[in-house]
């Protein structure tokens, strides 16, 4: 389990987003929910943490992606496959997120970059 | 209704397919596309496409397990529609009967007189544009931008980043003041020179040189600008040549409603080639940026799926974005007509804020350079703003 943040310092309908590799973020929804996904869009390299929360969906914030919280699924395109999402516990007012042991769907972008990095 | 077909196998297009098969139309549907491609996504080609960071295959606009039950004529060019027998002819003389018409055929690429013939000079509009520069600027050597516009200076970006030799000639005296005003068009388009991009201004093209292989661009103020490879970006047009005759009314694209209803009944219009009122202006625009052309067919295909017995709603304020030496530029709303622009965060030094235009007072536009999270809540306000 990796710690996030406070639960104090994360106010409803604001993002946290954890720099690890690839980076992960929680969401706390208007209705008090928590949950985590993988903050990288499916389409391109955008921060989905800095995108538009709205019930359990997050809008990308560069061309309007909509993701499900819950399932991560893609609600609207262009993305055309999921984010991964993660299990959030809290305990003693902290937020830690276990996360998944799927492979994640990064962009092609991402992906290219990586492999380039590895070679 | 039975037949729906929709002209024009590219994003607007596919858009308007999907949004026929949400709002339950079971009937037959047809999708014409000039080129062979299924729906590929254009705004890479000038961008990682181009850099060589993604594939073919990326540009993909369908899911792989999408399925819209449709006969798609790729390949087939329309070449006139026949309103009183309601049928779209195709270049190969095939025709096809359609109750409704979704008229997506876009936009293409404007080229240069002269420049024909020419190896090493290009537009870039499709997937086959966009593999032809690839390869030229696989070769290095000096590349000639013609036109300081999105695309212009996106390929001149990502050429910059290839390690070529770039130059952008634009005959305005500041790139992207349409779209950006005076001001603003200045500060993105000093990327360029912040990346030693050298960047002519005020000066028109007068034409090319070379045999059989472009050597330089000549100036009309009587330089020459050598060249191995030249991109022509000097804007698109409409392609609408194929409704000429039909009895439709065009007008810069396909004159249409807020809702993309046309002149015609049971035609709508959506995408690059649509002129469409624009309540907020009280004026036609056509807008050629990508959201538009993916969200606006939901409006126009609820109209012809109602027989035009809808209320058009009132469309979002046209946002698009371009990126640009690795900084992420984003707008919504109209620039022209602004009477003053300011820096509400950030600093333009820094190729980092947000910059507000109003019109007497009145929010009228957001321009976000490097602030995707203020940008993005900008442009919520933005919407409820504005209506
Ligand atoms: C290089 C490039 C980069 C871009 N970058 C951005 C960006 O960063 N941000 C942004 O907001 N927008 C961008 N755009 C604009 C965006 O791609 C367009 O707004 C969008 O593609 C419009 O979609 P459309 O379906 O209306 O038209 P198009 O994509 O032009 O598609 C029209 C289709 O119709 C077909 N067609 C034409 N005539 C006929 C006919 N007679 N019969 C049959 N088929 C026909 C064409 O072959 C084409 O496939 C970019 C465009 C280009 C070219
Ligand atoms: S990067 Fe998220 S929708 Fe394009």
């Amino acid at each position: 389990m990796i710690p996030a943040c406070r639960l104090a310092d994360l106010p409803r309908g604001e993002a946290h987003r954890l720099d690890i590799e690839p980076p992960v973020s929680v969401f706390h929804t208007d209705d008090g929910e928590l949950f985590a996904i993988d903050d990288t869009c499916t389409h391109q390299d955008a921060s989905l943490a800095d995108g538009w929360l709205e019930g359990c969906e997050v809008e990308c914030p560069l061309h309007a992606s909509k993701f499900d919280l819950r399932t991560g699924a893609v609600d609207a395109p262009p993305a055309k496959l999921p984010v991964r999402t993660h299990e959030v516990v809290v305990e003693d007012g902290m937020v830690h997120v276990r996360l998944s042991a799927d492979a994640p769907n990064l962009p092609p972008c991402i992906s290219a970059r990586l492999a380039g990095g590895a070679a | 209704m039975r037949t729906v077909a929709v002209v024009g196998a590219s994003l607007a297009g596919l858009s308007a397919a999907r949004s026929l098969r949400q709002r339950g139309y079971d009937g037959r549907l047809v999708v014409i596309g000039e080129e062979s491609h299924r729906p590929y996504d254009r705004p890479p080609l000038s961008k990682e496409f181009l850099a060589g960071t993604i594939g073919e295959a990326d540009l993909a606009l369908e899911r792989d397990d999408e399925e819209l039950h449709a006969e798609w004529l790729l390949g087939a060019r329309a070449t006139g529609l026949d309103r009183t027998a309601r049928a779209i002819r195709l270049a190969d003389g095939r025709e096809v009967r359609a109750d409704g018409v979704v008229i997506a055929t876009g936009a293409a690429a404007r080229t240069l007189p002269g420049a024909e013939g020419l190896a090493g000079v290009h537009v870039l509009r499709t997937l086959d544009d966009a593999r032809a520069l690839r390869d030229d600027l696989a070769r290095g050597g000096r590349l000639v931008v013609i036109g300081g516009g999105f695309v212009g200076a996106e390929v001149a970006s990502t050429a910059y980043a290839l390690g070529l030799d770039v130059t952008v000639i634009e005959a305005a005296p500041t790139p992207l003041a349409g779209p950006l005003g005076e001001t603003m068009g200045a500060v993105v388009s000093a990327l360029h020179t912040d990346h030693g991009v050298r960047l002519l201004c005020g000066v028109g093209v007068k034409g090319l040189s070379g045999e059989r292989q472009v050597e330089a661009v000549l100036l009309e103020d009587g330089r020459s600008v050598p060249a191995d490879t030249v991109v022509v970006g000097v804007g698109a047009r409409p392609c609408v040549d194929w409704l000429e005759g039909s009895g439709i009314t065009l007008d810069n694209g396909v004159k249409c409603g807020a809702d993309g209803r046309t002149s015609l009944a049971g035609v709508v219009a959506v995408g690059d080639c649509a002129n469409w009122y624009d309540p907020h202006t009280g004026t036609h625009r056509r807008v050629e940026h990508w959201t538009g052309a993916l969200e606006r067919p939901a409006a126009a295909v609820a109209a012809l799926l109602a027989h035009g017995a809808t209320e058009p709603g009132v469309p979002r304020a046209p946002y698009f974005w371009s990126d640009q030496y690795g900084v992420k530029i984003q707008f919504v709303g109209q620039a022209a007509g602004a009477d003053s622009v300011t820096v509400e965060e950030g600093s333009t030094d820094d190729r980092s804020f947000l910059a507000v235009y109003r019109r007497a007072g009145r929010q009228v536009a957001v321009l976000g350079m490097n602030q995707p999270r203020l940008f993005t809540r900008a442009r919520k306000q933005f919407g409820t703003a504005a209506s």
